[in-house]
């Protein structure tokens, strides 16, 4: 429990199917403010390899959703596992898996690039030579390996975006999340934010969770989790869920999806 | 194996704060004139109205800037204190915090990370202090200024602790200041570091006892005693059994199945 590198993850729950089995299992998943449900019974899969849109309006419960696989409230109903570690009961090695990159921007201004790479390298007891090759490592494949030694404050808005999510890649976790990435870009920041996350799902094999408001993220072949009032109206790729709907986009399939279910 | 992941992770946030504390001057300045002001105005004129006995643990008559400085190093180390909780809030509010939180060690580890490093600033900013002091005429002896050490981490250690505890009520920035007011002021004046307990005695008993009770006072008299090469025993102990409540306290109300973290997620919170 509190040494996230001995003891093993269990295994994957169907022997000789581990390419199957989903990174990041959530099942059963339920949480309320008081009276309010923010989930309900909130239950899906990302497997490795696959750009996953965790989809919803705001309110949808993306936040809580987020909050609750990063651990910064515990889960009461139901469960989050990656890579079979229960996030309840083995936190340490569950979180070991995650990479991070939260909405709101998080990079320390007054810091250089690497010095806050280095920070995050550390909370993750990484060793400083580990941290210096990966971190230059990961500038130099989103070209800003000569801005390293700069302060955060004087890089665009797409540039620190791109260095949060090289620093959520420095412990090589299994799983990136990324709540809401392209909020304040503009459409070429975003589309190249995009590309990059799809390039590193493909190259690296990661797991992707992105959670957004905008239909338009989710591409073809991708992963889809719509997620409406707290509970989980469709999930699948993108062309299955707009086939179970009957719509032929996906834009026409979260319509038909939340004009009935956020009736029931 | 898992000693050095947490020595890292130590390192790391003591390496973060420090480059911070360095890289806002106007923080160092700012911590730094606040006491010399005190120090260079108000005990000069003070001095004149309050006599002082002698008490432990001077042995001969003392001037007030004597009596006076090692208040204002605990000064230093609440303002900290209070400083790092801000800055605990604004983390918070600007969702810095939450990069510290999902880290793999342990919260309250995390948390005890973050106290050390705050206390490592107010320590070095004591010593910038202690300095000038010295030049203004207050040169306590030479191996007090080693002793007083220990009882800086001490101190500071549960002064920074009541301030991550306070930081854990406050839901927001804006609410910070009133706090501040309910909290820096009467812990100050209601302590040892301007007068003494007997003086304040002369005037309201009660006010005394509230004194003697304030654990800014403990922590003022730990420092004064170690800085004349005296050991506080009581002080010690009501420093130490402060700590442990406020560390504690902090730990329960970061822990993500209760206090604010659980509660807190209203309607605006949502995404």
């Amino acid at each position: 429990m509190d040494c996230f590198e001995t003891a093993p993850p269990e295994p994957p729950a169907v022997p000789g199917d581990a390419a199957a089995t989903p990174v990041l299992a959530v099942e059963g998943l339920s949480h309320s403010f008081g009276a309010r449900a923010a989930l309900d019974g909130v239950s899906f899969g990302v497997p490795a390899g696959r750009f996953t849109v965790l989809l919803g309006l705001n309110g949808a419960g993306k936040t809580t959703l987020f909050s609750l696989i990063t651990r910064l409230y515990n889960t009461r109903r139901g469960s989050i596992r990656v890579f079979g570690a229960d996030m309840r009961r083995h936190p340490a090695q569950a979180l070991a898996r995650i990479g991070v990159v939260f909405q709101q921007p998080t990079l320390d201004p007054d810091l250089t690039v690497i010095q806050n790479l280095r920070y995050h390298g550390g909370l993750h007891g990484l060793a400083p030579a580990d941290i210096e090759a990966r971190a230059r490592e990961e500038l130099a494949r989103i070209g800003l390996a000569e801005r390293a030694d700069e302060r955060v404050r004087t890089l665009s808005g797409g540039q620190r975006r791109r260095v949060e999510i090289a620093r959520a890649l420095l412990h090589r976790p299994s799983l990136l999340l990324l709540d809401e990435p392209t909020v304040g870009l503009d459409i070429a920041l975003r589309r190249q934010v995009l590309d990059h996350v799809h390039d590193l799902c493909r190259e690296r094999g990661l797991a992707v969770l992105w959670a957004t408001h905008l239909i338009d993220e989710a591409r073809d072949g991708d992963g889809v989790v719509v997620l409406h009032r707290g509970r989980v109206l469709a999930a699948g790729r993108v062309e299955e869920v707009c086939a179970a709907t009957g719509a032929a986009t996906l834009g026409d399939a979260f319509v038909r999806l939340t004009a009935t279910g956020g009736r029931e | 194996m898992n000693a050095t992941l947490h020595w890292r992770c130590l390192r790391a946030v003591i390496v973060r704060e420090g480059l911070r504390f360095v890289h806002q001057r106007e923080r160092f300045f700012a911590a730094l004139v606040r006491p010399l002001v005190w120090l260079g105005i108000f005990a000069v004129g003070f001095r004149a109205v309050l006599g002082l006995s002698i008490i432990p643990p001077y042995e001969t008559y003392i001037l007030y800037e004597d009596y006076v400085t090692p208040g204002l190093v605990a000064m230093i180390q609440l303002f900290n204190g209070m400083q790092s909780s801000l800055s605990m809030v604004y983390d918070r509010e600007m969702g810095s915090m939450k990069t510290l939180l999902v880290s793999p060690l342990p919260r309250w580890y995390l948390l005890v990370c973050k106290l050390l490093a705050g206390v490592l600033v107010s320590i070095a900013q004591v010593y910038v202090f202690l300095a000038i002091a010295w030049f203004w005429g207050v040169q306590p002896p030479e191996l007090g200024y080693l002793a007083v050490l220990p009882a800086l981490v001490l101190s500071g250690l549960m002064l920074g602790a009541l301030g991550l505890l306070l930081s854990s009520f406050i839901r927001q920035l804006e609410n910070f200041a009133g706090v501040m007011n309910f909290v820096i002021f009467p812990m100050f004046f209601a302590s040892s570091a301007l007068y003494p307990l007997w003086r304040i005695r002369e005037g309201s008993p009660t006010l005394a006892w509230i004194a003697g009770v304030n654990p800014f006072t403990q922590a003022v008299e730990l420092i004064r005693f170690a800085l004349y090469l005296q050991f506080n025993g009581a002080a010690f102990l009501a420093v130490t059994a402060c700590l442990a409540l406020f560390l504690g306290g902090a730990i329960l109300a970061y822990d993500p199945g209760r206090g604010f973290w659980a509660r807190r997620g209203g309607p605006a919170e949502q995404g």
